[in-house]
């Protein structure tokens, strides 16, 4: 995959409250994190752990009553948060671009869908409707809809569901956007429809060179995809690295719990552990690491002071008080040592050999 | 297509047939003949008279005749004006009638949807909380207290339109507005309502996030898609007009069918009420299945022909 | 960095979670649907001072039936017509003084009526117009709310059982209901009407035989729903009765539509019944009811605007009044509609 080092996009102390009825929800709670040209960042966390408001923040898309308390979303040079109408307009669609979760609700039931897939180039380009409509044709071909010629002047609901999501990703990219924001674009669509989705757009990516930010709370599709992963609870990054450093090195023990229930063809027994408990309520957040309540591996400093990051590797780093020198040595779950021994070994035969993606060896697996 | 046309036609015709039938039969139950109107007559005259309408046949014979008549254009003859045939009051009187509901209609729905429409552009502003004062006053004042004060205020007073009878366009003027003032508000709220819906939806969602301004995700998107089921509401639109024209018209002394019945109800003019009745039912039912076709037409997840995949 | 900050010796001890954390615990205050419902409509200003102000005219309506200023129905020939007088006021149209011939007389004077008061002045047969008007309240709410009554009771069993039987019964009784909705309701009322005699008894009913369809359909569509859903599904397996099913599980969940639909079939069963008696087929005298008053205040519109204002403002007023209320209550239980 091609990498570079330059970030495109840099978010820093990101801090967004909502006014409700009940009072203020901390929704996001000092959220930093950057993603460079060309790489895919995935997050993962729970529904209601902020995914979702943190990229609406990079679109200016936010809710009425968000309100940004603090941080900046540096997209080049230009805080996004900054911006005015006229200017985030701009950028939507045209540099930055988003799919939506659903397919069977983005898209407009009225109009055809070639005209949706052309709008962004009139919207942007000012292009005429027919020099649009062309290009959208190609579009369409790309992403992989079949008969295109006779299917550009049908409505949305003529299609099935994985189809209305080529056609999602169609508008998504027809402007060649420099981000594209993924915000579970699978999790609405059959086992079968996923896979082909997450191939299309790894396939995309390759050709159209464009970052992606895939929000997800399926650690299972984040393998496939993603180049970093930053896993994200009740508001907060808890632990982000390299997607083999999350999958066979993860140091944060709600990771652990993330890790363990997922399922793998490795999985037997009869019962897939799971995390007891539900995430807090952001009105009025704990004192001390969110997660405490649910982590059997609490210590006492957990309920009283919020872990800081804690540096795993240049590119691993973790808020948890279990990487603090003084903190007890723990043993966690069986699978996760497994995975960390895989990870050990992995480490010896990178050295020794130098070469041969690891990622890839993961594709196979699953 | 052809199927769905022929299958509603079948039920409008099975419809209006129960109607006939029913409307019959009720008021058969009720006492009352021409003779209630007429002075002391002899027995000879009496029966005469009875045998004139027909009314001395046995009750099955007469909905016999009745029903052929109805499909010959015959609606028999009024209690009231024993020289008339109802068919001829009712087809001199249709006109007015017509005219103020659809004037009233076009008054009603165009302006209802531009104030539902800006309401709902501007949610939680003071420009939704007016036009939703004015629709709520709308829905909740009757038309015939809104008639009868136009009828004194801008008629009478101010002197600027006719207050009664039946003219040239100006005699249209005040009963068009107090008929229209029921469709205006039942637009504007539903607009407004349909409109949130659609300005909350993920497909308004992803035109901003195409980068399009305000307006032209409104323009492109919102409109169509909240102005397309507008449709589904003017059959009851139009029953409102109807109920409402009962009244106005009477008030305004427009000689249409709305003040005819009135008039037949309060003379137990049996004939006559049958008659509106069935003509009410019939303009009902046509703009019922008129507004399903056009729906099926304009809404592209509709298909009407049965054959879409 | 972190790794550097000095923390008290005991801070890395594992936490006893027996003693101070739940896992398990429900962080969010637990409201039930009600209570939410309840708690949305009350930060609804509007709403709540149009239930304040049904309170108001319900009490006002049912307790003339107590103490009333006059006999509603007492007939005063040598008061009629008497304009409003407020004791102590003397403003032009509170003061008991008309406009004839161009100057102000006092009609009370005139009609040696000196000592008595009426609020709203009378009507053409001396009748006491405040009395009359709560008097005519009274019957206008009770027959909306009968009818909307039965129209409930009617339209919520037709459609649970229409939509539970599913099938060639749902069929059927759907195009029942389409043949229904194809007649205008106000023709059906009429024909009702002159089929029981007018009356307050048959108004009442023709009004709850007419308007009944909306909330069976409703009911109907969301049956079908609930139908489907799992717990409904476990309790038939369970082997429970339908009828069991539709109290313990059904009604419980259609209990937000038919509140709101309920609130939204009084102001119409208002509408109608002053419709009827005005146009001269509804409540006939002695009785009363707003629409009567409309009609006789309109006899006099020219000359004594009074006669007809009051009841107007009074009908305007409680129908707005339910349609706020109502249009609160359907934000109230549907969040999604407002934020």
């Amino acid at each position: 995959m091609m990498e570079s080092n330059e970030n495109i996009l840099e978010v820093e102390n990101l801090k967004i409250n909502f006014k409700t009825y009940a009072g203020t929800v901390k929704a996001i709670r000092d959220v930093s994190f950057n993603l460079k040209k060309g790489e895919t960042l995935a997050i993962v966390g729970e529904s209601g752990s902020g995914k979702t408001v943190t990229t609406r923040s990079i679109m200016g898309l936010l809710a009425n009553n968000a309100v940004v308390e603090g941080g900046t979303v540096m997209f080049h040079d230009q805080d996004v948060l900054k911006m005015t109408e006229k200017q985030l307009q701009d950028l939507r669609g045209a540099k930055i671009a988003q799919i939506f979760q659903d397919p069977m609700t983005s898209l407009d039931p009225t109009m055809r869908i070639g005209r949706q897939i052309a709008e962004p180039l009139m919207v942007h380009k000012g292009m005429s409707k027919a020099k649009a409509m062309a290009q959208a044709l190609d579009m369409m071909k790309l992403v992989g809809i079949t008969n295109a010629e006779n299917r550009i002047n049908d409505y949305p609901h003529q299609f099935s569901g994985g189809m209305r999501q080529r056609i999602v990703i169609a508008i998504a990219l027809i402007n060649y956007p420099e981000i594209l924001i993924a915000d579970e674009p699978t999790t609405a669509l059959d086992v079968t429809i996923q896979a082909q989705i997450l191939d299309l757009m790894r396939e995309l990516q390759n050709k159209i060179s464009t970052s992606i930010i895939f929000i997800t709370h399926d650690l299972g599709v984040v393998a496939g995809m993603a180049d970093r992963v930053a896993v994200m609870y009740a508001g907060k990054i808890v632990e982000y690295g390299t997607v083999d450093e999350i999958f066979y090195n993860p140091k944060h023990p709600y990771t652990w719990g993330l890790l363990s229930s997922m399922p793998t063809l490795e999985t037997n027994g009869d019962e897939l552990p799971s995390i007891p408990g539900t995430p807090p309520d952001l009105l009025d957040p704990p004192t001390g690491d969110a997660f405490a309540p649910r982590n059997s591996y609490a210590l006492k400093i957990d309920t009283e002071k919020e872990p800081p990051f804690f540096k795993v590797s240049d590119t691993h780093y973790a808020a948890t008080w279990l990487l603090h020198p003084d903190a007890p040595k723990v043993t966690p779950p069986v699978q996760i040592v497994a995975r960390q021994k895989q990870f050990a070994e992995m480490q010896k035969k990178l050295a020794a050999e130098k070469l041969s993606h690891p990622v890839e060896e993961e594709e196979e697996r699953q | 297509m052809a199927k769905y046309l022929a299958k509603r036609i079948f039920y409008l015709l099975l419809t209006l047939f129960i109607v006939i039938t029913v409307t019959f039969f009720m008021m058969k139950l009720l006492p009352g003949t021409p003779l209630t109107n007429q002075a002391k007559l002899s027995p000879q005259e009496q029966h005469l008279i009875l045998k004139q309408y027909g009314l001395t046949k046995p009750v099955w014979q007469q909905y016999l005749l009745y029903v052929v008549g109805i499909f010959h254009g015959n609606f028999g003859t009024s209690f009231q004006f024993s020289d008339q045939p109802v068919s001829y009051l009712i087809s001199s009187r249709i006109g007015p009638s017509l005219l103020l509901g659809a004037q009233a209609m076009i008054i009603g729905v165009l302006p209802g949807i531009l104030f539902g429409a800006l309401g709902a552009i501007n949610k939680n502003t003071w420009i939704d909380s007016g036009t939703t004062i004015i629709s709520i006053l709308g829905i909740s004042i009757p038309s015939f207290v809104l008639a009868v004060l136009l009828q004194y205020y801008v008629g009478l007073k101010l002197g600027w339109f006719p207050i009664a009878d039946w003219g040239g366009f100006s005699y249209t003027v005040l009963p068009t507005l107090a008929l229209a003032a029921s469709p205006f508000a039942d637009t504007a709220r539903f607009i407004r309502t349909e409109m949130v819906d659609v300005l909350n939806s993920d497909y308004i969602e992803l035109a901003t996030a195409k980068g399009m301004s305000k307006w032209g995700v409104i323009y492109h998107h919102a409109l169509r898609n909240s102005l397309i089921p507008v449709v589904t509401i003017i059959g009851p639109l139009a029953v409102n007009i109807m109920t409402g024209s009962m009244v106005i018209e009477n008030i305004f002394s427009v000689p249409g069918i709305g003040e005819q019945f009135v008039k037949s109800i309060l003379t137990n003019d049996y004939p006559t009420i049958m008659a509106v009745t069935i003509v009410y039912s019939v303009m009902l039912m046509v703009v019922l299945l008129l507004t399903d076709i056009v729906y099926g037409i304009i809404d592209p997840r509709i298909r009407l022909t049965g054959n879409s995949n | 960095m972190a790794d550097q900050i000095k923390l008290p010796a005991d801070s890395f001890e594992p936490v006893d979670k027996s003693a101070h954390l739940d896992s398990e615990k429900i962080a969010a205050p637990n409201l039930t649907f009600l209570q939410d419902a309840w708690r949305r409509l009350r930060k609804n200003k509007s709403a709540v001072i149009a239930m304040t102000i049904l309170i108001l005219f319900f009490l006002a309506a049912f307790g003339s039936a107590i103490i009333s200023p006059h006999n509603p129905n007492a007939v005063n020939p040598q008061f009629a017509n008497l304009p409003p007088k407020w004791p102590g006021v003397d403003i032009n149209g509170l003061n008991g003084t008309l406009n004839q011939a161009g100057s102000r007389v006092n009609a009370y004077a005139q009609a040696h009526a000196g000592s008595h008061v009426y609020w709203l002045g009378t009507d053409y047969l001396g009748r006491d117009l405040l009395s009359r008007i709560l008097y005519g309240t009274r019957i206008s709410l009770t027959v909306a709310v009968i009818a909307t009554a039965v129209d409930l009771l009617f339209g919520v069993t037709f459609g649970l059982f229409s939509g539970w039987q599913g099938g060639r019964i749902d069929n059927f009784m759907q195009r029942l209901i389409e043949i229904i909705m194809s007649i205008p309701q106000l023709v059906v009322v009429v024909l009702l009407i002159l089929v029981l005699k007018p009356g307050m008894m048959s108004i009442t009913i023709a009004i709850a035989f007419s308007s009944w369809t909306t909330m069976a359909r409703l009911i109907r569509a969301q049956t079908l729903e609930l139908k489907e859903q799992e717990y409904v599904l476990a309790a038939r397996t369970l082997g429970e009765s339908s009828v069991k099913i539709a109290f313990k599980h059904l009604l419980p969940n259609l209990s937000s539509i038919i509140i709101i639909q309920t609130m939204f079939t009084i102001p119409s069963a208002i509408f109608f019944e002053a419709f009827l008696s005005y146009i001269g087929i509804g409540i006939s005298s002695p009785q009363a009811s707003l629409g009567t008053l409309l009609n006789d205040g309109q006899k006099n519109f020219q000359f004594l605007p009074y006669q007809m204002w009051y009841p107007a403002i009074v009908l305007s007023v409680i129908m707005i009044a339910f349609n706020v209320f109502a249009d609160g209550l359907r934000d109230a239980f549907d969040p999604q509609t407002k934020e």
